[in-house]
């Protein structure tokens, strides 16, 4: 369990260093570089797939870089970046800036991304649904025993208010209501999980590819308490877990020519086995 | 003579060098102080509701204006009857723009550039008098329709200080309450140094008066190491040791609270004000504590009748530096104080600083948008907020002095 937060600083500063190696290799050749901008979920996809794209085409350069799904779509607006990937659906008003300035955009499913709700071990509760849940992250079940749980307080753990995950996990599961007032914000996944796997009454929400035996994830249900669904891999993949999203690429139209060999590069089976890799869901 | 003259105007010159470089120094600091607060104060100049958007009620409802605080409890179905804001008897339905897609298709609203939406909109708020519509500017009903645009005041500052509440991300109205932010970290520091104080001073007198050279040859460095460790270390350490200690020990149902955030800052705070009480102390001249033991004073009293007064106003510049420090420490407190917006009561509880608040979502502020304008009025805080502490320490060392 120290060794997952751990691990997590390492790789961050490991992505770090890799995204300044590529800036610094893409300044030598900035003229012919591709650019990737966009949502930090996907940052670590992106580069495998770049940098294995690179190798078997020595003659392209990508640049990848983060900063969040909304600054890789305004990115593509006023055309800094080649290919924006966001791990949300474009909005309608970023839609209308991009007509207004004379740009239509593709748009390209990279991968799947789905999100475990995860508990303490110890906990008893195994299943929770979709308004069970609403209600703990918008502060009205505040105890567990009135999901079917002990006698204890729920400390519902959430992500910064910044991260594609947080405004995911809104939409989905709250439909667009507010989390709780002074709800525990976490600044990076790894600290949830540790978090969750020290506190007993903890509940927060992580991607697939972190969770591991430190926490418990819980069976989710959006009918209603009809059917419950572990999440994994396989549900995720099949369409019965609920809380999946799309991981995706955006490009305008007239650049295509330009980006196409790289997006078909990871829809391919070489390009999918990354995303399997980075422990996103694949699209077969 | 020549070499004379030859070093003359070298010393011209790099004397000019010295004070270009003093000037700009201060010229870049007055820049940033400006830049920081023509970015934050233009928050106030800014809409309540999301900017380029509008919230549209029934022409029937009485509601000329919610504040954001009632918007939020609107949009949020805390408040679902129009009754509660005052108006007749009905119940609120809900209606952001981008649900007109699920009701119709994009050909029936005139394919392209959605020519009918407008027109659409108004047939729906048309329909629901108990309709309150979240749409953007653009797409406004015709005004033959009976719909009514709820006025929008801009961001007051009597909200930015006295609200309690910090959303900004939520739509259509953020909530931009700073009080939290403002009463957390001052909170948070406030402990750090009534906690790092005494075992500071103890261990600045300790190696001041009464550690052999030997002692202080070794403990010096190793303190001042202290003050080399980088603040995510810190904030490590104090996420997988202190927060599950303070949590067992104190058996809290969280450990991520305001004392671990106070017990690292006291950690991190440590150096400074050890090395600065030291160096005020040892500063004591020689004839001075000569005196004192020559009227007949024992070295205890002598250290707390003449050395502490006179050291006072280097060890209130420990203390002020010391704050500064904790006030301004931004990774180790993100990470330990579990960065919960919610008032401050006890030292159990989570809390969110100032500084974690600016780190955590500037990242993904889109620039020139309320949110980032109103992260930076936060760093003008943070900075009054300092540079108060600094002033005030000033005029209590001056004072000092004089007596």
């Amino acid at each position: 369990m120290r060794r997952t937060f751990a691990q997590d600083l390492v790789i961050e500063r490991m992505k770090r260093t890799i995204v300044l190696s590529i800036f610094l290799l893409g300044i030598l050749s900035s003229v012919y570089a591709q650019k990737i901008k966009g949502s930090d979920t996907m940052l670590p996809l992106s580069q495998k797939e770049a940098e294995s794209y690179m190798k078997a085409n020595p003659s392209q350069t990508m640049i990848v870089t983060g900063g969040g799904s909304g600054v890789g779509i305004s990115a593509l607006i006023d055309g800094s970046t080649d290919i924006a990937q966001s791990s949300r659906k474009i909005k309608f008003d970023e839609k209308q800036r991009l007509q207004k300035a004379g740009k239509t955009t593709k748009e390209v499913i990279a991968a799947y991304d789905a999100l475990a709700v995860v508990v303490h071990p110890d906990n008893k509760v195994k299943n929770l649904t979709r308004e069970q849940l609403d209600g703990i992250f918008t502060g009205k079940i505040k105890n567990w025993k009135e999901v079917g749980g002990d006698d204890l307080q729920i400390i519902p753990y959430s992500r910064e208010t910044s991260s594609g995950t947080y405004e995911f996990f809104k939409e989905s599961v709250m439909k667009n209501k507010n989390y709780k007032n002074g709800i525990m914000s976490m600044p990076a996944t790894g600290a949830i999980i540790l978090s969750v796997s020290q506190t007993k009454g903890a509940v927060g929400y992580v991607g697939l590819a972190y969770l591991n035996k430190d926490v418990k994830a819980v069976n989710v249900s959006y009918d209603g308490g009809k059917t419950f669904v572990k999440p994994s891999l396989q549900t995720a993949k099949d369409g019965t877990y609920p809380i999946v999203r799309p991981l995706l690429y955006y490009y305008v139209s007239s650049s295509e020519s330009k980006v196409k060999p790289f997006i078909d590069y990871v829809l391919s089976d070489e390009g999918q086995k990354h995303v399997a890799d980075a422990g996103f869901i694949t699209l077969k | 003579m020549k070499r004379k003259s030859i070093r003359r105007i070298f010393e011209r010159i790099v004397q000019g060098i010295f004070t270009l470089s003093g000037s700009m120094t201060s010229i870049a600091i007055l820049l940033i102080v400006v830049f920081l607060f023509k970015e934050g104060l233009g928050l106030f100049g800014s809409p309540e509701i999301e900017k380029g958007y509008a919230l549209c009620v029934h022409a029937s409802n009485t509601v000329e204006r919610l504040h954001p605080k009632e918007v939020k409890l609107v949009f949020d179905s805390e408040i679902v009857n129009w009754k509660e804001l005052g108006a007749g008897d009905n119940e609120i339905m809900l209606f952001r723009f981008d649900d007109i897609f699920s009701l119709y298709s994009e050909e029936e609203l005139g394919g392209e550039d959605y020519p009918l939406l407008s027109h659409k909109l108004g047939e729906v708020i048309e329909q629901n008098p108990g309709i309150i519509a979240f749409l953007p500017k653009q797409y406004l009903p015709p005004e033959n329709m009976p719909v009514k645009i709820l006025s929008i005041n801009n961001i007051s500052p009597l909200d930015f200080f006295t609200g309690t509440e910090w959303m900004p991300t939520t739509t259509p109205a953020p909530q931009f309450g700073t009080l939290p932010l403002i009463l957390g970290t001052l909170w948070v520091s406030i402990f750090a140094i009534l906690i790092a104080l005494p075992p500071g001073l103890g261990v600045a007198i300790y190696m001041s008066e009464l550690a052999g050279e030997h002692i202080r040859k070794l403990l010096k460095p190793t303190i001042e190491l202290l003050a080399g460790i980088p603040s995510v270390v810190y904030g490590f350490f104090g996420l997988v040791v202190l927060v599950p200690l303070i949590q067992n020990t104190l058996n809290l149902p969280v450990g991520e609270t305001a004392l671990a955030g106070s017990v690292i800052l006291a950690i991190m705070a440590l150096p400074t004000i050890i090395t600065i009480a030291e160096d005020a102390m040892r500063n004591t001249p020689k004839a001075m504590r000569e005196a004192s033991l020559a009227l007949g004073a024992t070295h205890w009293q002598t250290i707390y009748k003449v050395i502490i007064p006179y050291a006072a106003s280097g060890i209130s510049a420990a203390v002020v530096l010391g704050i500064g420090r904790a006030i301004g420490e931004t990774m180790a407190v993100m990470m330990v104080t579990g960065n919960a917006a919610v008032m401050p009561h006890s030292l159990f509880e989570s809390v969110r600083t100032i500084p974690a608040t600016i780190a955590a979502e500037l990242g993904e502020a889109p620039s020139d948008g309320i949110h980032y304008q109103s992260l930076f009025l936060l760093g003008c805080v943070l900075f009054i907020i300092t540079m108060i502490i600094s002033v005030t320490a000033e005029m209590i060392s001056k004072k000092r002095h004089q007596m």
